[in-house]
C-alpha cells in the first residue's frame, strides 16, 4: 500500500470524527421520552375513571389516526359525539376534551414529538392550555 | 428438491392459518375501536337549511351593532387588527346601504336610510360561489344545514373564494392573528386561525352543536331572528310571511340566507 501509515492515520481520523458525538453524549442525547400524566386534573378523578378515551396501548400507538378522524367529523360532517368501546361519551374536541385532562402540553405532546422530531401543526390555531411556569 | 402433491397441501394450509391469527393478533386494537361510534349530539339544533333575518328597525344605536359584532368576535377569537384596513379580519361588519344594496340606490330616499350602517354577515348561500372556486374543498356547504363551512385544516391560502364571494364576507390572515387577540378575552375552547388561511362567519356551528343560538343572536334582543328556512313554522319563516323583507343581491343567483327589514 501507498502511504499506507498516511491513509490508516486518516481512517483513524475520519471514524474519531463521525463516531465522536456518539462518544461524547452517549446516552445522553437519546435519553427516552417520559410523558407525563399526572396533571391535577387527571388526579382528580376516581382512580378507576383514570383512562382515556380509548386504551393507553391504543392511543400510543394511534392517537394521530384518532384525532385526523375526530377531525374531519367534527368539521365536515358536525357529529361531535364519540362513543368508545365501554360505551362512554366523549365530545370529540382536542381543546375541550382532550387537553382538559393533558393540561401539561410540554410534558404530555412536547415530550415524544420533540424525541421523534414530528412537528404537528395543531396549535398553530388551536390554543393550549396555560401551563403554570414551575 | 421436489415436493409431493400431499406435502405441498400441508404447508399451504398450515401457512394460511397461521397467516389468519396473525392478521387476527394485529387487528385486535382495530377492533376494540371499530366497536366505537360517532354520532350526533342529542342536545345539537338541526335544520335542513339555516336563516337567518336582520330586523334593522331594531338597531337604534351604534351599540346594538357593536355588542353583537363583539359577541361575535370574541367568541371565535377573531383578531382585532387596526393598522392597515386590507388586513382586517371581521365575520360581521357593518355597511352602508348603496354599498350592501347596489343598484337600489335612489338619490331622494329619506336621509336615515343612506347614512344608516346595515349589519353584514356572510350570507351561507344556497348556491355559494366561494364552494364552487375552492381547489381543495376547505370551503365547503354542509349537506345536513346548508351551512357554508371553513375547514381550515384544509385551506391553501389561494384567496379564490375571496374573489368568488359578491358580498366580500371573506377575510385573509396576511400575518400571524394571535398578537392581535386580546389573551384576556379568548375563548379558550375555540382555535385561533394562522397565517395564510381564508377565514369567515361559520354560522356558530359549534354552538348550534351545543343546543345554543348563534352568538350575535343570542346577545342582539330578537333583532336577528334565526331558524330554518325550510320549516314553515320556524320563527324565521313567521317572520318572512308577516314583513317585507329583502336579500343582498339575489340577482346574482347565489340564493343568499339572510333576509334584511328596513
Amino acid at each position: 500500500m501507498y502511504n499506507g501509515g498516511k491513509i490508516i492515520i486518516g481512517l483513524i481520523i475520519f471514524v474519531g470524527l463521525v463516531t465522536f458525538p456518539f462518544i461524547f453524549r452517549g446516552d445522553k442525547a437519546t435519553a427516552k421520552p417520559d410523558p407525563k400524566v399526572d396533571t391535577a386534573e387527571i388526579l382528580k378523578l376516581p382512580e378507576n375513571e383514570r383512562k382515556c378515551v380509548e386504551s393507553k396501548e391504543f392511543m400510543k400507538r394511534e392517537h394521530m389516526k384518532l384525532l385526523n378522524e375526530w377531525r374531519d367529523q367534527v368539521v365536515r360532517d358536525g357529529d361531535t359525539i364519540y362513543t368508545n368501546a365501554e360505551g362512554k361519551t366523549f365530545t370529540m374536541s382536542l381543546q375541550k376534551t382532550c387537553m382538559k385532562c393533558h393540561s401539561n402540553k410540554s410534558k404530555f405532546c412536547d415530550e415524544c414529538h420533540n424525541y421523534a422530531a414530528v412537528k404537528p401543526y395543531c396549535w398553530d390555531c388551536h390554543i393550549a392550555p396555560k401551563e403554570k411556569q414551575s | 428438491m421436489s415436493v409431493n402433491r400431499r406435502d405441498f397441501l400441508k404447508i399451504v394450509s398450515m401457512s394460511t392459518i397461521l397467516s389468519i391469527g396473525g392478521v387476527a393478533s394485529v387487528s385486535s386494537l382495530k377492533d376494540q375501536v371499530e366497536a366505537s361510534q360517532i354520532s350526533k349530539s342529542p342536545a345539537a339544533l338541526t335544520a335542513k337549511r339555516w336563516a337567518m333575518v336582520v330586523d334593522m328597525s331594531k338597531f337604534t344605536s351604534e351599540a346594538d351593532y357593536q355588542r353583537c359584532i363583539d359577541a361575535c368576535h370574541r367568541a371565535h377569537n377573531v383578531p382585532h387588527i387596526t393598522d392597515n384596513p386590507k388586513h382586517e379580519v371581521k365575520w360581521m361588519w357593518t355597511e352602508t346601504y348603496e354599498h350592501a344594496f347596489p343598484g337600489n340606490e335612489d338619490a331622494y330616499r329619506a336621509e336615515k336610510f343612506q347614512h344608516m350602517p346595515f349589519l353584514m354577515l356572510c350570507n351561507h348561500c344556497e348556491n355559494p360561489p366561494c364552494v364552487r372556486v375552492c381547489p381543495t374543498q376547505a370551503t365547503f356547504k354542509r349537506k345536513s344545514d346548508g351551512i357554508v363551512m371553513m375547514d381550515m385544516h384544509r385551506c391553501i391560502g389561494c384567496r379564490f373564494c375571496m374573489a368568488g364571494c359578491p358580498y366580500g364576507a371573506r377575510s385573509f390572515n396576511f400575518k400571524n392573528p394571535r398578537p392581535f387577540i386580546d389573551e384576556s378575552k379568548e375563548n379558550p375552547e375555540f382555535p385561533t386561525r394562522m397565517k395564510g388561511v381564508v377565514e369567515k362567519c361559520t354560522l356558530c356551528y359549534e354552538r348550534l352543536a351545543k343546543g345554543l343560538q348563534p352568538a350575535c343572536v343570542e346577545v342582539s334582543n330578537g333583532a336577528l331572528i334565526f331558524g330554518d328556512i325550510e320549516d314553515p313554522n320556524s320563527a324565521v319563516r313567521k317572520v318572512l310571511s308577516e314583513r317585507f323583507t329583502i336579500r343582498r343581491k339575489p340577482e346574482l343567483g347565489t340564493g343568499p340566507s339572510v333576509y334584511y327589514i328596513i
